[in-house]
């Protein structure tokens, strides 16, 4: 394909002469992660430069149309792009719920008059989302939510909280799931409706986490007045859009594990194990695991790559995301278990300036939430044993 | 290159299966261990196999094959896995032609590359001498004598060596076991003087033999490729190998499951039946998921050793790593999912949990290729 070695060309002088070295290097604190918004602000110069650069290229989300403020690429060149990326370190420009999650589902069921409002709103990261699903009663059965929304000519009123709401203290606005019929069952009577964070009746509380951090809060909603119109899909058939979106939530969870740039584990190891005089890591036991761990740290890859391959060709099954979840955050479970075991008390410290305020402690108790959001991985096992291996029973 | 197969592939797959499932179904092997058949293979259904183009598929056009690479060979491999078919495939139509195209000169490549395309010359590879794979170990002497060399030493699991017409060895003919230089390839007839062949019946009624050389005389024409610089080929024939080898176990694995869930579909205890059970639901999706990831992992593998082979050394670690233990974890699986059933030799399961014990072992288990992966990242 002549084309595609061509756009690969232009693509890797383009990344070559544009991407800032500060950019090229991994992402060690929470803050190099730029997720746009309108209170946000850049850490540094080559962040924002970075940033401005691919958007106006349109490649802060390179596979959705150009009219949307996307590149307009196909897979294939969505592909090589992801590739060069990849091949020179360079860090994702804009990290954003809207493009991950949300846009996905608008671009399946939003209007044309939806899809104008927000895509190019998340493309330009002008707006930061967040994602209102669990409830305080409803977790794996995420189908058994309460919060109210009550009809009153063109609008809704909603009443009722969400919780463990990513960053719902940062964003601008909401995607959430409300109840519009009680009366339906369980999975009949749910809508799928967008609004305004800073409207009369939103309040957010960060929830402290075992790590320390507070990515997650309660969302309390108080009599909010929410048009109609802000309704994605058909009233009442909100689950369409919920279950869409999930499998892309799985799928973007599913990569956390990717860790194909940057040094590997038994490297890292080595830092503070020591190696022995034949360069082999100083605990036997230890440099087993993680060669078994990046064995399947890789296979892993190849199957991220070949699930996108697969949908493109019509073969994927919409079910597949959640065998990836699955894996993919157990899989970044047992990669943090064996940092945690390679830094020994070095990994232990909480509070130093030497340990970058407990960076990998810290880290590792955030990977014991993977298993959990977007669907536990007993969920996730569920889903595959009955949509894909059709196995009998409930 | 997308990570899927292209349509000629499925083409392929679709009439290998076909073949494979109508003349060699898990039958044909019980056929082939409970009669002692001498051969161990089918010679009338390795004819239709050259007549199909298999049998020469890695074999270039010019040598009467059919020009194929490494993802095709892996369909076949994939196929044979499925009903663990003993087949001269593996030894001859892959091992045998990659020594050959990558080591053979013209006059090698030109004797031995028609025969194999057109079925009449069996092909074997002789490395492993010790019980664990480890391919630099090799100690075969390789003595020079006159213009040529005398072989000295044994050979153990070589995969049809009994049957084979054609004899590729690994020996030493310089430096000390363990030593990258000092290797050398050796085109050996079988039939030569002082070449003592005991085939050993094995666990999973497949072919292997143990191979004694006392002395064999072989000329300078018989050296495959570079005298004491044969490392690098034997690597990249064993790569090739351990390819083909990870796609029979994705075959097997996938055999195995299916049969294990319609079994959970029908077998009904309590009341019920089994597969409504959490506790099999949600083991056989774990299975369901590792079989995928491996088999992502295996296609990537056979792309880079078409793409380019020498390169092909870390993925191919990956394929074969993970085929060893998804195969190890389906067979099981499957045993005991079938409960009892699972342990009579009257069902076909316990012949899966047989060969995959093979293929985990042959040109190096899982934590062989965990290691090689280790030490390539330097750790």
């Amino acid at each position: 394909m002549p084309d595609l070695d061509q756009f690969r060309r232009e693509t890797r002088a383009w990344l070559e002469a544009n991407c800032p070295p500060e950019m090229r290097k991994p992402v060690m604190r929470d803050e190099d992660v730029f997720w746009g918004g309108r209170n946000t602000t850049f850490v540094s110069e080559a962040q924002k430069v970075w940033f401005e650069r691919m958007r106006d290229k349109g490649w802060t989300v390179p596979d959705w149309p150009k009219q949307y403020g996307g590149g307009g690429l196909d897979g294939a060149e969505a592909k090589v792009l992801r590739e060069e990326m990849a091949a020179i370190g360079a860090r994702p420009p804009l990290s954003s719920f809207g493009i991950w999650m949300l846009g996905p589902a608008l671009l399946k069921y939003g209007t044309d008059a939806q899809k104008a409002e927000h895509l190019p709103k998340i493309t330009a990261g002008l707006i930061r989302w967040c994602q209102g699903y669990s409830e305080p009663n409803a977790g794996s059965d995420l189908a058994s939510l309460q919060t109210r929304a009550e009809s009153d000519g063109d609008d809704f009123i909603i009443n009722g909280q969400k919780i463990w709401t990513s960053y719902a203290n940062y964003a601008d606005w909401i995607f959430c799931l409300v109840r519009t019929d009680p009366t339906a069952k369980k999975h009949d009577g749910i809508s799928f409706i967008l609004f305004d964070m800073t409207s009369k009746g939103v309040s957010t509380k960060p929830i402290l986490l075992i790590s320390g951090k507070s990515p997650f809060c309660e969302t309390f909603f108080d009599n909010v007045r929410v048009p109609k119109s802000h309704v994605v899909g058909t009233v009442n058939r909100g689950w369409d859009v919920a279950k869409y979106l999930l499998q892309h939530e799985r799928a973007m969870i599913s990569g956390l594990g990717d860790r194909s740039v940057g040094r590997p584990l038994g490297q890292i190891a080595a830092d503070s194990v020591g190696s022995d005089a034949q360069g082999r890591l100083d605990d036997a036991m230890l440099r087993g695991q993680i060669a078994a761990f990046e064995v399947d740290e890789a296979a892993l890859a190849c199957a991220a790559e070949r699930a996108i391959d697969l949908a493109k060709a019509g073969q994927g099954h919409p079910a597949f995301s959640s065998a990836m979840k699955y894996y993919g955050t157990e899989l970044n479970k047992r990669r943090y278990e064996i940092l945690m075991s390679a830094g020994g008390a070095d990994a232990l410290e909480w509070e130093s300036e030497r340990s970058k305020q407990g960076a990998r402690p810290r880290a590792w108790l955030r990977t014991k939430a993977n298993s959990i959001e977007g669907g536990t991985s007993e969920v996730m096992l569920g889903i595959v044993a009955k949509r894909i291996l059709d196995l009998p029973g409930a | 290159m997308p990570l899927v197969l292209t349509e000629e592939q499925s083409m392929l797959r679709d009439s290998a299966r076909g073949l494979i499932s109508d003349k060699a179904p898990v039958a044909h092997l019980r056929q082939l261990r409970d009669s002692r058949d001498a051969d161990g293979f089918s010679r009338a259904l390795w004819k239709t196999f050259a007549e199909m183009g298999f049998a020469g598929l890695l074999v270039p056009e010019k040598f009467g094959g059919s020009g194929l690479g490494n993802v095709e060979a892996g369909v076949l491999m994939e196929e044979i896995g499925r009903t663990l078919m003993p087949s001269p495939f593996f030894a001859t139509a892959v091992l045998g032609t990659s020594a050959l195209l990558r080591g053979g000169n013209a006059t090698q490549q030109s004797a031995y590359l028609p025969k194999i395309a057109d079925g009449s010359l069996l092909a074997a590879l002789a490395v492993d001498e010790h019980a664990k794979h480890r391919p630099l170990q090799v100690s075969l002497q390789a003595v020079r004598s006159g213009n040529g060399f005398r072989l000295i030493g044994t050979k153990t699991f070589v995969v049809d060596g009994h049957i084979a017409d054609l004899l590729i060895v690994a020996a030493r003919s310089a430096g000390s076991a363990g030593e990258r230089n000092g290797l050398t390839l050796f085109l050996v007839d079988p039939k030569s003087k002082g070449i003592a062949i005991e085939r050993t019946a094995m666990v999973d009624s497949h072919n292997a033999a143990r191979i004694t050389f006392d002395n064999v005389e072989v000329t300078a024409d018989s050296v495959l490729g570079e005298i004491d610089q044969g490392a690098d080929l034997l690597e990249g024939v064993l790569n090739i190998g351990r390819g083909a080898v990870a796609s029979e176990m994705i075959g097997l694995s996938e055999e195995v499951f299916g049969r294990t869930v319609t079994y959970l579909k029908e077998r009904k205890q309590f009341g019920k039946l089994i597969g409504e059970f959490q506790a099999l639901q949600h083991r056989a999706a774990q299975l369901y998921i590792d079989i995928e990831i491996t088999r992502a992992a295996v296609l990537k593998a056979l792309q880079a050793l078409d793409q380019d082979a020498g390169k092909a050394g870390a993925a191919v670690a990956v394929a074969k790593a993970r085929a060893g233990t998804t195969a190890t974890l389906a067979v099981q699986e499957g045993v005991q999912m079938h409960g009892g059933m699972g342990m009579t030799d009257q069902f076909d399961i316990g012949f899966f949990m047989k060969r995959a014990r093979v293929c985990q072992e042959l040109f190096g288990d899982s934590n062989y290729h965990a290691d090689q992966l280790a030490r390539g990242r330097g750790y």
